[in-house]
């Protein structure tokens, strides 16, 4: 999950690099070296590898092992997805996927933050909610879609439930940690200054926690992808991942790359809105390695 | 330049009370303090132990005591029990004679370090004890403003904590504590995190203030010089389970600068003090107490990411 930001923290700081305004010869070309490996090397390796697809995919490689002679050529999946974005059906495939994540990951927010900032506050809550969420949280959200088709008469229902399931956990468990490690001097300075305990939570305990509970949402946020193309895969009509599995079985194998593709794009794109929120909504807080 | 005279520069910089403190205020006062045989355990079942026991301290309105002692002495649950937060096992605390009962504004804390609310402002920090009391935010703001210029940090008010340095945050803890015009004043080791010049600074303008605004403090510290400095009274405490070994009547006028440091008289009352902390320090060393103290650490169960 951390890979996504500090790559693209990465390439801002390789596009806004200036060199210092007196740099002695070699100075110059040490600055330039840095910015060769900073901005240059990443393109450089993504260009390799998309060579590399090229090749495997015209020649037809096959290693016994594994066999490229299916797989689309970029230029293909390119012409595929150019195909898509003319298409109307993209709008509903995304619509439907954006409709689920929302209504699933809202329903994890609410619950995952709500029942996390009681249990990590409430000794009572804690003992008393923690147990079943305990034996819950080790079944995968993918194991749920048996018994969430069973429970659910509607098949947008299940998939909501499962992107839901996925998403919860992770909120849950970060608002709890976000909780239990705030500062009990702070909590008690904030006493002393004459908070009452409702007012705690708005003004302390909360807004302590906020970091804990962004990193919660954005873990979240990938998973809640993860469990949603799996979900639209076995009930879906509509949707990003039933596009995915539609083609494999309809054999048209360029979409299978672009539906791929798109659901990488829509998952880091999810997830980094969530970050850039968190900094906009928290202009005080600095990672320990930024601050330093 | 020492640190003595620029903090003089400093506190003379500062605006007469008079044309600080906003007319509609309490006038400051301090309050008298009593604990009368108290003893306070922490822990919990067999990890139980007794900190403190049968301590009895009565403190004069506004006068200012420094409680000095061993770590692990339990100062600081001494502290903790006077702000409200512990209850004493035994005994009894009270202020201008009521029992203390809970945690009030009226009797401010001050910690060593990073208790600031970090995603507050200068200005919101210092005006969170008037939002508490439901001060409108126009009125909260404007006695906010003036109490961070009494610290010397005017043109600071929009600034978070993370970019202030050590001393700056400490200032901003005393203006948030004193705007609530308490009548005790409850300061843990608030300059132990400093380098000597900036606690010599701090030190004086809290002498400063506490001259305009009486209230009574009580400071709890591990640094003899410091505590002879800012004392009229300093309290010794012996090794867990704290008792009260001397009480030392700092008789130095005031105000008092950085000069006095040198006196005869002070190093005479600075030799004592050593003599009765270095009498503990034969005994075994405690492991620190931090009934309020830092940060539980996180739960082993974290979700494997």
């Amino acid at each position: 999950m951390s890979a996504v930001p500090s790559l693209a923290s990465a390439a801002s700081t390789a596009s806004s690099v200036t060199p210092p305004a007196t740099p002695s010869a070699n100075a110059t070309g040490g600055v330039r070296s840095a910015r060769w490996r900073r901005g240059g090397l990443p393109i450089a390796s993504l260009l390799l590898c998309l060579a590399l697809w090229h090749l495997a995919a015209t020649t037809r490689v096959n290693l016994g092992l594994i066999t490229f002679a299916n797989v689309p050529a970029p230029a293909e999946v390119l012409s595929a997805a150019w195909a898509l974005l003319r298409s109307p059906k993209l709008g509903a495939h995304l619509g439907s996927s954006l409709l689920r994540i929302g209504l699933g990951f809202g329903a994890a927010v609410l619950a995952g933050v709500g029942l996390g900032l009681l249990i990590g506050r409430l000794r009572l809550a804690r003992e008393l909610l923690l147990p079943p969420l305990e034996v819950l949280r080790p079944i995968p959200a993918v194991a749920w879609i048996p018994l969430a088709i069973l429970m659910f008469p509607s098949s947008e229902g299940s998939m909501v439930f499962i992107t839901f399931t996925g998403a919860v956990f992770p909120i849950l468990l970060n608002t709890v940690h976000g909780v239990e490690a705030v500062d009990p001097r702070l909590v008690a300075s904030a006493r002393s200054l004459g908070t009452r305990r409702w007012r705690l939570f708005a003004e302390v305990i909360v807004p302590a926690a906020a970091p804990s509970i962004v990193t919660g949402l954005s873990i979240g946020m990938g998973t809640c992808w993860f469990c949603l193309v799996t979900a639209e895969m076995i009930a879906g009509q509509y949707g990003i991942g039933y596009f995915t599995w539609e083609s494999y079985t309809v054999q048209n194998y360029p979409n299978i790359v672009v539906g791929m593709l798109l659901i990488g794009a829509l998952g880091m794109g999810s997830s980094a809105l969530i970050q850039w929120t968190g900094r906009r909504l928290m202009p005080w807080y600095r990672p320990q390695r930024e601050a330093q | 330049m020492t640190a003595s005279v620029q903090a003089m520069q400093i506190v003379q910089s500062l605006p007469p009370l008079q044309a600080v403190l906003p007319a509609s205020s309490v006038p400051p006062r301090g309050g008298r303090l009593q604990i009368e045989q108290v003893s306070i355990e922490v822990g919990q079942g067999n990890a139980r132990v007794e900190v403190l026991r049968e301590v009895t301290i009565d403190a004069a309105p506004g006068e200012f005591i420094c409680l000095l002692g061993p770590s692990g002495c339990g100062k600081s649950t001494l502290l903790g029990a006077l702000a409200g937060h512990l209850r004493p096992a035994r005994g009894e605390l009270r202020l201008d004679g009521a029992l203390i009962g809970g945690p009030d504004p009226e009797r401010g804390l001050v910690f060593q370090q990073h208790t600031l609310f970090p995603w507050k402002t200068v200005l919101d920090n210092v005006a969170y004890g008037l939002k508490m009391k439901g001060v409108d935010r126009a009125t909260r703001e404007r006695e906010a403003r003036q109490l961070i210029g009494m610290v010397g940090l005017a043109g600071f008010e929009h600034r978070y904590p993370r970019e202030l340095s050590g001393g700056m945050q400490q200032r901003v803890e005393i203006a948030r504590v004193l705007i609530n015009h308490p009548r005790v004043l409850l300061m843990d080791e608030p300059f132990g995190a400093l380098d000597a010049l900036t606690r010599a600074r701090m030190q004086e303008l809290l002498l400063d203030l506490w001259a305009r605004l009486s209230p009574t403090v009580v400071f709890v510290t591990h640094d003899i010089d410091e505590a002879l400095f800012l004392a009229d009274r300093v309290l010794v405490l012996s090794a867990r389970p704290g008792r009260i070994v001397e009480a030392l009547d700092v008789p130095f006028e005031r105000p008092r600068r950085a000069a006095h440091l040198t006196d005869p008289a002070f190093v005479a009352l600075k030799r004592r003090c050593l003599a009765l902390l270095r009498h503990d320090a034969r005994a075994p060393a405690l492991e620190r107490l931090t009934p309020l103290g830092s940060p539980s650490l996180p739960p082993q169960w974290r979700f494997a990411t």
